[in-house]
């Protein structure tokens, strides 16, 4: 069933270059309307230079922006109708909050009533009504983020764009935020393309993710798609922990690791003598009882043991010469009747479908 | 399986917008200003150098002739030596001023300090007008003790020009002595480094990049200088003078031309050199650092504190002859105390002061305006046309003032150019004080708008408010202190200078400072006095203004600046 609307934002063979340094190539990718995009990626892989791109901030190479099916690519920010923080929230500091949210209404035909009105209303989505004529100085971070924010919503833009909005934030003040965000992005229903490098905010954030490196777009999928079906080694590493194990495949299904011979998940493109990564995830081994009946078992010793709160992580190593070495995440529940300890032999299971193969071998991407 | 995908080399270019048009027309503006009153005045400067004075081409003919007439080259020699003389003095003695007010604990410093900066209120030639009543044939102080100094000649120069330098020497020196780092002399105690060994090795290395643009700047001021050599160098022809003497005394303008580019020489590898400097300096100054508290031995305490009481009143001793002076019948024969000297009667009355006032304020405004846009285009848009400019804007601060008026004699007193109209006008001087003013503002503006947030254009744009509303609202605003300051160095300036304006006042648009030159050229030395007094009065009120409006400024930003540090509860 096809949206017979056009996405509120396509992006097209976008490239972009600084002098020598090719900062994006080939990017293309689409947000449907109403949707919360984030853009997930290390430093320096280009994900503020699309942002701008998008903005209009930053003239692209090649490529083309489209924006609810009208080619923007030429027009400057001006006419894109977007709202933008920044990290530095860039409040202007002479301006108290009120004015500050009020700066983008004023130049509209709203008359002196209107505009009040609706800066009250924003100051209350943001809790920040109290706070009216503060100057930014007299804010705490957070508080600032709130109102970078209002004032970027003011003027009702159909798209919100957000460069790494919580990094200068502290853990605590962070977290609240983030679900603060979230939660006014799905009542207002406003398009959203978010810029950060944390994999968890993205995660709980996003409903797609951009997963982005070196320039170029790796994958794109919903958080689950990204975590459970990283489609390539640099997703599975960069996003979420994994297990990787250097494989050489024998036949469709089948890889060597040592001297074992492991069942994985189909992969295309994998043809016996090639060099692969198999990869599981720490909470997908089973150990112990749980791991007894199972396919793909081995016997492993526990080398550490990690209390982590909810949960446990296991270091394993398994028996033998070039025995492959896990991480292992077990329930807190689960522990007390696994009853390991450091030292002990459990047998470990590596479900076949939960095992992943990559054609990159390790050390890609490193 | 990354397909190499090859990315061109230019840029899908913006759609040309109406804001995106007025910014590109006022960049042009400002460009276009930059190329006819800075660029093309010295290129023609050059060119003319080139040639003889019925305009045909002689190549370097002229400045062979210049070094080669022994008459005339020798004021190449006088300008260095006069120069690098003064520079030593001043400096020397300034920075034993500025030591004392920094790192001494002395009585009076604030008062120290005022009386310090007098002579940035006075013309240059004021300083000399007071020596020649103090040390000359028919002064004071010749008379009462019999004994000449022959204060006429290249003595006189460096006398006048250390009194005239010393303020900005100290400004300098004291900005220097203030970054030191406490660390620094702990270590040196800890290790028991003797007060001199400290000195040696401490206190001079620190203020070394401070000690070298106080060199520089007192070298450029002296070497540029004209009304001092004007009015006490007498027979010794220095640069400065020998292109006045070309040009007015016997309309000989190659060869004013001709000393003007090699007068450019040493004052551009000043200006470059200092700017070299003064990078150097910010590097030094680590975040770490922790300030020096102010204190010394008890006799060295003494022995600062009197030197200080020494210097200032030697200063305030040239002032009070000028005043004097302008206020007696006939210095020094009869000194029964007299107005009459301020009635102006040879030279038309008030018109040259009003005039003065007239150009300063508009210089400060017109200055203002062009200086801080200017630097708001440059600075915001990082073209590379935006770059030349900035260049170009740098460069007036090596352009002796001698050198601009002559370049615009040429650009604007040519038969049949529309820019003629120009001359002989107000506009003309206003305009000739904006370029020879020009860098100083123009950096302090680029200095205060590089430590805004980058992004306010970009949000205003998102938001859809235009430019020149964010510059407005927010821009200014928060530069209002520096705009404050640029204007009154723009007043200050403009109502003291000399060099540039003196070729290019004409009857009817007589100023102050080439009033009180012309007096003193026609012997009228004592309306010279009384029109002196009355520049300085001006300029003090002027920075009276400046105090009040600081204060005003900083009670109304208060509210958002100092919010961190005292969080109140308003709301
Ligand atoms: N104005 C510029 N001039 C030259 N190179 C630039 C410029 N802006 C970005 N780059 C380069 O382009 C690449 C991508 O930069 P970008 O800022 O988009 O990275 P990012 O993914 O946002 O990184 P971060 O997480 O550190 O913010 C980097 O290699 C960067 O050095
Ligand atoms: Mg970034």
């Amino acid at each position: 069933m096809a949206d017979p609307r056009p996405p509120a934002v396509a992006l097209e063979g976008v490239a972009k270059r600084f002098g020598g340094v090719i900062a994006l190539r080939d990017v293309s990718l689409t947000v449907a309307e109403g949707e919360f995009v984030c853009f997930l990626g290390p430093s320096g892989c280009g994900k503020t230079t699309l942002l701008r791109i998008v903005a209009g901030l930053e003239p692209q190479n090649a490529g083309l922006v489209r924006m609810a099916g009208r080619d923007v690519s030429r027009l400057p920010p001006s006419q894109r109708n977007y709202g933008i923080v920044f990290q530095s929230y860039a409040l202007f500091p002479n301006l108290t909050v009120a004015r500050n949210v009020a700066y983008g209404l004023e130049t509209r035909r709203l008359g002196r009533a209107g505009v009040e009105a609706r800066v009250d209303a924003l100051l209350d989505l943001v809790h920040l009504r109290p706070h009216k004529q503060r100057y930014p100085a007299q804010l705490s971070g957070g508080e600032q983020q709130r109102v970078a924010l209002a004032r970027a919503l003011a003027p009702s833009p159909s798209l919100l764009l957000l460069d790494e909005p919580l990094s200068a934030l502290d853990a605590r003040v962070r977290l609240a935020l983030r679900h603060e965000m979230k939660a006014l992005q799905r009542r207002l229903g406003i398009t959203t393309i978010m810029v950060t490098h944390d994999q968890e905010e993205a995660l709980t954030m996003a409903d797609r993710i951009v997963v982005m490196n070196h320039g170029v777009v790796e994958q794109i999928g919903t958080p689950a798609d990204i975590y459970t079906e990283p489609s390539s080694l640099f997703v599975a590493r960069f996003v979420g922990h994994m297990n990787l194990l250097p494989a050489t495949a024998v036949q469709p299904g089948r890889a060597r690791v040592g001297a074992l011979t492991l069942r994985h998940r189909p992969a295309p493109g994998v043809g016996p003598g090639m060099a692969v990564t198999l990869g599981i995830r720490p909470e997908e081994v089973r150990v112990g009882a749980a791991a007894r009946d199972l396919d793909n078992r081995l016997t492993a010793r526990v080398t550490s043991v990690q209390f982590q709160g909810a949960f446990t992580r296991l270091g394993l190593r398994g028996l033998g010469d070039g025995g492959v070495a896990l991480e292992c995440d077990v329930a807190a529940t689960a522990l007390a009747d696994l009853g390991v300890k450091e030292g002990a032999e459990v047998p470990v299971a590596l479900a076949p479908d939960a095992l992943r193969a990559f054609v990159e071998p390790p050390g890609t991407h490193a | 399986m990354s397909v190499a995908v090859a990315v061109p080399e230019r840029v899908v270019r913006r759609r040309v917008d109406a804001e995106r048009g007025l910014r590109g027309a006022l960049l042009g503006l400002f460009a276009l200003f930059l190329w006819v009153f800075l660029a093309w005045p010295m290129a023609q400067i050059v060119w003319r150098s080139l040639h003889d004075n019925r305009g045909a081409f002689i190549g370097l003919g002229n400045y062979v002739r210049y070094v080669s007439t022994p008459a005339i080259g020798v004021s190449i020699t006088n300008s260095l030596g006069v120069a690098s003389v003064a520079m030593a003095v001043t400096v020397a003695l300034a920075f034993v001023y500025a030591y004392a007010l920094t790192r001494a604990r002395i009585a009076g410093r604030g008062l120290f300090r005022l009386v310090a900066m007098l002579p940035i209120f006075a013309p240059s030639l004021v300083s000399a007008i007071a020596f020649v009543y103090a040390f000359g044939n028919n002064g004071i102080v010749t008379r009462q003790t019999g004994f000449n100094v022959g204060i006429y000649g290249a003595k006189g120069i460096v006398l006048a020009e250390v009194f005239y330098c010393f303020p900005h020497a100290m400004l300098i020196l004291m900005a220097a002595l203030a970054a030191a780092d406490a660390r620094l002399y702990d270590a040196a105690a800890a290790l028991g480094a003797s007060r001199v060994k400290t000195f040696m090795t401490v206190t001079l290395p620190g203020v070394k990049y401070g000690l070298m643009s106080a060199c520089f700047v007192v070298f450029t001021l002296v070497i540029t200088d004209f009304g001092v050599p004007k009015v006490v160098g007498g027979k010794f022809s220095v640069m400065a003078t020998e292109i006045y003497n070309q040009v007015i005394g016997q309309q000989n303008f190659t060869m004013g031309a001709t000393v003007s580019v090699v007068l450019l020489i040493p004052a551009a590898l000043a200006c470059v050199i200092d700017r070299i400097v003064q990078r150097r300096q910010y590097a030094l100054v680590s975040s770490s650092a922790r300030p020096l508290a102010p204190g010394q031995g008890r006799l060295t305490n003494a022995l600062l504190f009197g030197y200080c009481a020494l210097v200032a009143a030697a200063i305030l001793g040239i002032y009070a002859v000028i005043v004097g002076a302008s206020l007696v019948t006939r210095w020094p024969y009869n000194f029964a105390p007299t107005l009459k000297h301020y009635r102006f009667d040879t030279i038309g009355g008030y018109t040259p002061l009003l005039n003065s006032v007239g150009v300063a304020a508009l210089t400060a405004v017109v200055g203002t305006v062009i200086t801080f846009a200017g630097a708001y285009l440059v600075e915001k848009s990082r073209t590379a046309a935006a770059g030349v400019l900035y260049m170009l804007a740098l460069l007036p601060v090596a352009v002796p003032g001698m050198v601009l008026g002559l370049a615009y004699i040429f650009v604007f007193n040519a038969a049949g150019s529309v820019l003629n109209r120009l001359y002989g006008t107000l506009a003309i001087l206003v305009i000739s004080n904006l370029i020879h003013y020009f860098t100083v503002p123009f950096l302090t503006a680029t200095t205060s708008l590089k430590q805004m947030d980058a992004e306010f254009e970009n949000v205003s744009a998102s938001l859809g408010v235009p430019f020149y509303r964010t510059f407005w609202r927010v821009t200014v605003p928060i530069a209002l202190p520096s705009i404050v300051g640029i204007s009154m160095y723009f007043f200050l300036n403009a109502m003291v200078t000399l060099s540039a304006v003196v070729f290019l006042v004409a009857p009817g648009t007589e100023l102050a400072a080439v009033a009180v030159l012309l007096l003193d050229d026609a012997g009228e030395s004592a309306q010279a006095t009384a029109m002196s007094v009355l520049i300085i009065g001006i300029g003090l009120l002027a920075r009276l203004v400046y105090w009040a409006l600081l204060r005003g400024v900083t009670r109304r930003t208060q509210a958002w600046t100092t919010a961190t540090q005292e969080p109140t509860s308003t709301a």
